[in-house]
């Protein structure tokens, strides 16, 4: 068995196979969240608050409870006082004497038929005292702002958040003397930039099935990206020990960071506890827009300085992040965004600090990317800037800068596996890099940008159990949520591979916090890398154990045993072996107990390195390895309108190994159309404390007419310690494409972006030289 | 609460009545009561085209049209287009070529790209992107589906040609 990335592969590895659920997707028979159905089921519908920031002062539900269908409403004072979150724990199953921001649910209800329910709930009454809202992070700070949460002090905090008021968090890194370093420099560059919020929009709405069996232990369906966080989630907030509630999965419409941690969970699970009844409720596009989450806006400040031969000298990162009104993984977007701000580059003086605070609007939590696309907006613009003054190249001044392999990250972790140079070696070779845009039409300007990023994957816990079954064949189970992207297709070629089987021979188990080992979720691009080596832990341990009975019923010593493709285990040098089947047979019948292979790790490579740097407020001390990227986009600009089209793009991805290059492929191109909504027209508007656009409508995402043609490329530096060398592919394509774009602009237009979406009238405006235009 | 009443519908080849609200959605009908789940409701505004059903052959939004409205005439969904060589080419490519990624505008695409192919035998990459640009995916960033949808128009070709050789 190996999963050395040097040691070939055949059976399954490095195939592009085809997703294992596809037939029945592409037949329509895929169950999501919303195909479940059970016996005596009734539908949930939720009471949104009118106001961004009001104490709730009562409820009068008698008039919904007596409305046709009705079997039972929830109010705060239905829900314990427990609190979840993912770094803070700040945050009631459902609103409890007070409510934060205008949609928060306050109250839910359940009726036998939708409509039903939807039609009472609105004759729940509640009598509101409204309080002063504060609506940006500035608002937050000031001096005599309404505090939102006011025992935050009191909260339960997993690292030293700093709260204070309503700071949510802060973080501080710093490496070298930033202060002393400008002095040194030649170039210097310095701008303000900011982002604004991007909805995740899966085509499948949140949604939640909930039921209490007869000895009250709850069972739980919901569209996730961890049944494990789901579990927590609810069990924290509704205070029933984690062995009361059983959390399962259906096939999940995609996940972007939306479902990893709460949506409407906790509230269908209280309402099925209250009701008897099973509770199924499914989120309307307009309340996934408005209860779930979405990306951070960001505010930045940057400056870069560098040497007259384009050498980083120093770099200096502070931004100000709107929370929204509870933490979810806020904490952990602006740390990450800030150990991510220097880029992959080495720079010898570098600091990053930031300020998270609570808003009353809904909250900002994990999306693809996670903090990293907003500061490589600035940073990879700040790069050109600096290349344009010094007359370089863009691609030459990355060159010179980038970190190599054996070099530290920002604050300390250590970097094994490195192509970046193979990336930019890739993108600048396939597009013609240096015979520039294609020629303008008239009317329009044309311009080619590149950016790069690096990402992370790892993070915490995660396990994997293999077992043999009596006829040979293999069942996996991880935990690990599939959310589309096919990581179960993927666990199972490591399965396969690691074991010589053809991947049909291995089942995957879909996850199942009652029979599935811990998984933390499926995130931070984590999956093939942290699950792919549990499984490959597992395999081997199976392997173990078929090769000890292998011993004796061959009757040879361990060493003299080969594992041979198809599942056999031979005597080297002979035609003498065994099928798995046998092993496995003699094992269930015979002798030993059935063959069964666990293997669980948690990332424990530190982030910070005390002796090189000072990390104040780092919400992840462990963290992850590092996959790399550069991206190429070529844009057309309407020189009256200033509408920004890409026309093509390049987007190369250092993944180690690809495990399934095809499915590689599509992160790649996935990750690149969703980073271009981002970048040039996606953005949630409020106008006061209302969101004014939660409807694919008025929000628009980008269809297959305004894609442009990616071309993914995959490079492959084996990371050391991943399965067959594997790391994540899920997020680095997609941090870079507002860089790229803007960088694009510049070529075509000259200036900088300053802000995410470039809207055409932004556009426009620094086409004029206007710059900043909001 | 609108009034519920029986209502006859001619689906997928088969006569089913229903007995349903005069408000209900064709959408709603075929999941909630007659067990067809391939449509999704994604967002129940007529944008996401998740719910992309034929009514007469004619590609319709499940969410925006009214159940009352359908009778009398020939409903399709993509349960119902299982032995259609266009959508059985479309499912082979769109399996294998990646096209398939959470699945959830899955059904939508097929049957919307079936009514293209079943319009126009040979459309080009921009006919495609246009005509499926009333169905939203936001996980391939539409790559695959297009070289899905291109794959399953040359399948089809080399077919028909296999037949037509065949032919005496």
């Amino acid at each position: 068995m190996n999963a050395d990335p040097n040691i070939p592969t055949g059976t399954a590895v490095g195939k592009s196979t085809p997703k294992l659920e596809n037939r029945e997707k592409a037949t329509g028979r895929a169950e999501y969240i919303d195909d479940l159905y059970r016996p005596g089921m009734v539908h949930a519908a939720i009471l949104g608050s009118p106001y961004a920031h009001a104490r709730i002062v009562s409820y009068d539900v008698s008039e919904a409870l007596a409305a046709p269908g009705v079997v039972g409403v929830i109010t705060g004072d239905d829900v314990p006082e427990g609190r979840m979150g993912a770094f803070i724990k700040d945050e009631h199953a459902l609103a409890k004497g007070k409510v934060l921001y205008q949609g928060e649910p306050v109250a839910a209800l359940a009726a036998e038929t939708l409509e039903q329910a939807r039609a009472a709930v609105n004759l729940i009454v509640v009598e509101y005292e409204e309080l002063p809202a504060v609506l940006s992070p500035e608002e937050g700070l000031a001096p005599d702002a309404p505090i939102l949460h006011e025992k935050l002090a009191e909260y339960i905090k997993v690292f030293d958040a700093g709260s204070e008021g309503n700071m949510c968090s802060r973080t501080e890194l710093s490496e070298g003397d930033v202060d002393a370093a400008w002095d040194q420099c030649a170039v210097i560059v310095e701008g303000e930039f900011e982002t604004e919020p991007q909805a995740h929009v899966s085509i499948e709405p949140c949604g939640a099935l909930a039921e209490v069996d007869a000895q009250g232990r709850v069972t739980l369906w919901s569209a996730n990206q961890s049944v494990f966080r789901v579990q927590a989630n609810v069990c924290e907030s509704l205070q029933i020990p984690m062995s009361k509630l059983r959390s399962l999965t259906p096939r999940v419409g995609a996940g972007f960071g939306n479902k990893m941690e709460p949506h409407i969970q906790p509230i269908t699970v209280a309402l099925a506890m209250k009701t008897g009844r099973p509770v199924k409720c499914i989120l309307t596009r307009e309340e996934d827009f408005e209860i779930v989450r979405a990306r951070h806006p960001f505010k930045i400040r940057m400056k870069t300085g560098a040497d007259a031969e384009g050498r980083l000298i120093a770099r200096d990162c502070e931004v100000l992040v709107d929370c929204g009104a509870f933490a979810d993984d806020s904490p952990g977007v602006m740390g990450y965004a800030l150990l991510m701000s220097g880029g992959p580059y080495r720079i010898p003086n570098q600091r990053a600090r930031g300020k998270l605070v609570y808003t009353n609007k809904l909250r900002f939590g994990a999306f693809r990317g996670f903090g990293n696309p907003q500061v490589s907006f600035a940073s990879e613009q700040q790069m050109d800037a600096v290349a344009a003054k010094l007359g370089l190249d863009p691609i030459e001044i990355r060159r010179r800068n980038m970190l190599r392999e054996g070099d530290r990250w920002f604050v300390g972790p250590k970097i094994a596996s490195n192509g970046l140079a193979g990336c930019l070696d890739a993108v600048e070779s396939a597009s013609g890099w240096r015979a520039g845009a294609p020629a303008a039409a008239p009317g329009t300007k044309r311009g080619r940008g590149i950016a790069v990023s690096a990402h992370i994957s790892g993070l915490l816990g995660t396990g994997a159990i293999v077992r043999m079954l009596e006829d040979g064949t293999i069942a996996l189970n991880t935990g690990a949520t599939d959310i589309g992207q096919g990581s179960d297709t993927v666990l199972a070629q490591i399965c396969a591979e690691a074991l010589q089987l053809p991947v049909e021979m291995v089942s995957v188990a879909s996850p199942d916090t009652d029979g599935s080992p811990y998984n933390w979720g499926t995130t931070a691009s984590r999956v093939t890398y942290t699950t792919g080596r549990a499984v490959a832990g597992a395999a081997r341990e199976v392997l173990r154990q078929a090769m000890e009975h292998a011993s004796e019923m061959l009757d040879a010593p361990l060493e003299d045993l080969e594992l041979r493709e198809g599942g056999r285990i031979a005597v080297k040098g002979s035609n003498e072996d065994l099928p798995f089947a046998a092993i496995s047979g003699r094992a269930h019948w015979a002798k030993g107990g059935p063959i069964v292979g666990h293997h669980t790790l948690v990332y424990d490579q530190p982030t910070h390195d005390p002796k090189r740097s000072i990390a104040l407020g780092l919400p992840f001390p462990q963290i992850g390895v590092f996959s790399f990227g550069a991206m190429i986009s070529d844009v057309e600009v309407d020189e009256v309108t200033g509408q920004t089209r890409v026309t093509e793009a390049w987007s190369a991805v250092d993944v180690g190994r690809a495990i399934n290059p095809r499915l590689v492929d599509v992160q790649i191109e996935g990750g690149y159309v969703q980073g271009m909504g981002f970048a040039l027209y996606e953005a949630m508007v409020w106008d006061g404390a209302r969101l004014v656009n939660p409807s694919l409508m008025d929000y628009k995402i980008p269809t297959s007419a305004d894609a442009p043609h990616v071309h993914a490329i995959i490079v492959e530096d084996p990371e050391p310690d991943g399965p067959f060398g594997a790391k994540g592919a899920g997020e680095i394509g997609l941090n870079p494409v507002p860089a790229s774009i803007a960088n694009a602009l510049r070529a075509a237009i000259g200036g900088t972006a300053s802000k995410v979406p470039m809207t055409s009238e932004r556009v426009l405006a620094q086409m004029q030289g206007g710059g900043d235009a909001s | 609460m609108a009034k519920k009443d029986v209502l006859p519908l001619h689906i997928n080849g088969r006569d089913q009545e229903v007995f349903v609200r005069s408000d209900a959605t064709l959408l709603e009908v075929l999941r909630d009561d007659l067990s067809l789940r391939a449509a999704k409701r994604g967002c129940n505004q007529g944008v996401c085209g998740a719910c992309t059903v034929l009514v007469d052959g004619v590609p319709v939004r499940g969410c925006l049209t009214l159940a009352g409205a359908c009778a009398g005439r020939e409903i399709t969904t993509l349960e119902g287009l299982s032995e259609d060589p266009i959508t059985r080419a479309l499912q082979e490519a769109m399996i294998v070529s990646g096209a398939v990624q959470c699945g959830f505008c899955t059904s939508g695409m097929l049957v919307t790209a079936r009514d293209l192919i079943a319009q126009e035998t040979d459309p080009d990459e921009q006919t495609i992107r246009k005509a499926l640009s009333g169905n939203l995916c936001r996980c391939t960033g539409y790559v695959r589906i297009i070289e899905a949808v291109t794959e399953a128009v040359t399948a089809l070709k080399a077919g028909a040609t296999a037949t037509q050789g065949d032919a005496p």
